[in-house]
């Protein structure tokens, strides 16, 4: 965007030395609010974070050094392995599956259709992101209840047998993906929606005049357009759901097993369940790093594969 | 900026699944919905019944008699609605107090983040200090730090400032916003000079032009960044769970899933009924602000 912060306001002016001064002090009252609370709870926690990582500490007695010994045990603990794991499985499943029913479905929009009917679809998709997320997982996790859950009920009907979706741990695995995407993909589909209503229709004509339909016209013309949005979309889709934690705590709570535990759900449970405050610090910079990595990433990739207008 | 105006009309753009190119408007009458069509409205409709569905089932259970909730076949419509499942959650956990607690946390946080990053926003769009580009980044930056790896200490920092289990240790960590920062500087740098200076020619300081000129003019991106506040915290799980101890803190996810717990899958109406009257605040603003969640939603891919 443009920074306008320079360009000539105060042409008509009262002695402008004095008012640039006023116009600091201004500032400075303007910005304290935030940035004394970043610093007390943003930027303090992270350096604590730092140090955290290099201590072993139980809140009760005094913290003791331990060097990368945090960081070796994240490597050789089983438990944390498993969930980094799954956490990045859940990543790229949900993401993948996130990105494509949202492409999909903005792309169905732009057909010709009754504008009621788009209002009301759009509404729709949108109307998930505004329940909580553990309120979502509360009750799916009746509905997918093995006994009397309305899931298999359905699946009872095609003559499917009943699926131990809470109990098995493939199964609750892919619960687990469901529900995050069943709440999340409007996200997506919005942004998408967006990008998709702003392409100029002489394109999409002069791709018809050129014989370019369907996929091809998609592939060729509306994915290049979109691609921008596609970045952007897929890294804040990632970034979420390299967070992942309401949906497995409540529908799973990590099991069986450890099969839906995540790198939060890891981090939680290290901190505040085994007071094992410094390990909980050293996985929290291990997906900070992450986090980090996907958006430089983002960076890199815009150069050379987005095409921009 | 936000390019959120919805071409909710006519638009002609044929879709990608329209098999019928270069087709001249005459023919439109008497074209047969092609195989194409016919899929994509079944692709929607279903994909419109599976995100429905479980909001569906969900307020029909909480309204069938507790013994029943769980009984097959499940229901989708309320018919015969019975409102026992609600006196019942009453009972069960302090609904009263949850919904106290989910507003009173949900709109300080709304109300703080309105007021800091108006003040914040306009500083970075509209005065001259020093290190503003590099403030601002600052400010920007802390978007990449989850919550999570901050939690730890922060957990710590409460309990030093005495505020472990309070609803404070909820509400003051949540003010400073940068994603609203960001929002509000966009929106200040949208208005236009012009009435800077006008008012600056009247002789009004820079206090002045920004409490009587800006300030009414940025109602709406306000509105924003409370609406996008409140949708986040009253919907919030995770700090919570974490910061609040006793259950006269909860705020009302956090009941919830305790009230979950503890019932187990005894009277799933009874839990449902919870769940649909903690939706309440968020339907309403689905339906009164959602053009302006929508804004703020995508305001951040867009810019």
């Amino acid at each position: 965007m443009t920074t306008t912060s320079t360009v000539p306001r105060q042409s008509v002016k009262p002695p402008a030395a004095r008012r640039s001064f006023v116009e600091r002090w201004l500032a400075m009252f303007f910005l304290a609010p935030t940035l004394l609370g970043m610093a007390l709870f943003t930027f303090l926690p992270i350096i604590g974070s730092l140090v955290l990582a290099f201590f072993r500490w139980d809140i009760i007695s005094a913290p003791q050094f331990v060097g990368f010994a945090n960081f070796a045990s994240l490597a050789q603990d089983p438990t944390v392995r498993v969930s980094f794991l799954n956490t990045i499985v859940f990543v790229i499943v949900a993401v993948v599956l996130q990105l494509g029913i949202a492409l999909s479905l903005a792309s169905m929009l732009q057909a010709r259709m009754p504008s009621w009917l788009r209002v009301f679809l759009r509404s729709t998709f949108f109307f998930p992101l505004v329940l909580s997320a553990a309120s979502v997982s509360i009750f799916m996790r009746y509905m997918f209840n093995e006994q009397f859950g309305v899931v298999n009920w359905l699946l009872s009907l095609v003559g499917i047998p009943a699926v131990p979706w809470l109990t098995s741990p493939a199964a609750s695995a892919a619960v687990v993906v469901l529900v995050y995407v069943w709440q999340n993909f409007g996200f997506s589909f919005l942004l998408f929606l967006g990008a998709l209503t702003n392409i100029p229709k002489e394109l999409h004509e002069a791709a018809n005049l050129d014989g370019a339909t369907g996929w091809k016209q998609f592939s060729n013309v509306t994915l290049p357009l979109i691609s921008p949005t596609v970045l952007v979309a897929s890294v804040m889709a990632i970034i979420s759901a390299l967070q992942v934690f309401d949906q497995p705590y409540v529908l799973t709570n990590g099991g069986p097993g450890d099969s839906t535990r995540t790198a939060v759900m890891v981090i939680f449970e290290s901190a505040f369940q085994q007071l094992e405050f410094g390990e909980a610090s050293a996985i929290g910079l291990v997906l900070t790093v992450l986090i980090l990595a996907v958006t430089a990433l983002q960076f890199r990739l815009s150069r050379r594969f987005v095409f921009y207008q | 900026m936000s390019s959120q105006t919805l071409q909710t009309g006519t638009g002609k753009h044929s879709g990608p699944t329209t098999g019928t190119p270069a087709t001249r408007k005459p023919y439109r009458n008497r074209r047969l919905p092609a195989a194409g069509t016919v899929g994509r409205y079944a692709a929607l409709a279903v994909a419109a019944a599976l995100t429905l569905g479980p909001v569906m089932w969900t307020l029909s259970t909480s309204l069938r008699t507790p013994s029943e909730s769980f009984n097959l076949p499940p229901s989708f419509l309320p018919i015969n609605p019975d409102f026992t499942a609600y006196q019942e959650v009453f009972k069960q956990i302090n609904v009263s107090l949850l919904v106290l607690n989910s507003a009173l946390v949900t709109g300080l946080i709304a109300l703080g983040q309105m007021a800091s990053a108006t003040l914040a926003g306009y500083a970075f769009a509209r005065l001259d200090f020093r290190g503003k580009k590099a403030i601002f980044s600052l400010v920007l930056a802390t978007m990449m730090v989850p919550v999570q790896v901050t939690i730890v200490p922060v957990f710590m920092l409460i309990r030093g400032m005495g505020l472990s289990d309070t609803l404070l240790a909820l509400i003051l960590p949540a003010i400073p916003t940068a994603f609203g920062t960001f929002l509000m500087r966009q929106y200040f740098l949208g208005l236009p000079n012009d009435f800077a200076e006008a008012a600056a020619l009247d002789g009004a300081g820079p206090w002045r032009i920004f409490r009587s000129v800006y300030v009414p003019l940025a109602v709406p991106g306000m509105a924003i960044v409370g609406i996008l506040a409140f949708n986040f915290h009253w919907n919030e799980f995770f700090r919570p769970l974490i910061l609040t101890i006793s259950e006269q803190n909860f705020t009302l996810p956090l009941g919830l899933v305790t009230l979950q717990g503890n019932l187990g899958t005894g009277s799933i109406s009874v839990v449902l009924a919870g769940v649909i009257l903690s939706m309440l605040p968020a339907l309403v603003v689905f339906i009164f602000g959602q053009r302006t969640l929508r804004e703020g939603l995508t305001a951040g891919a867009s810019k």
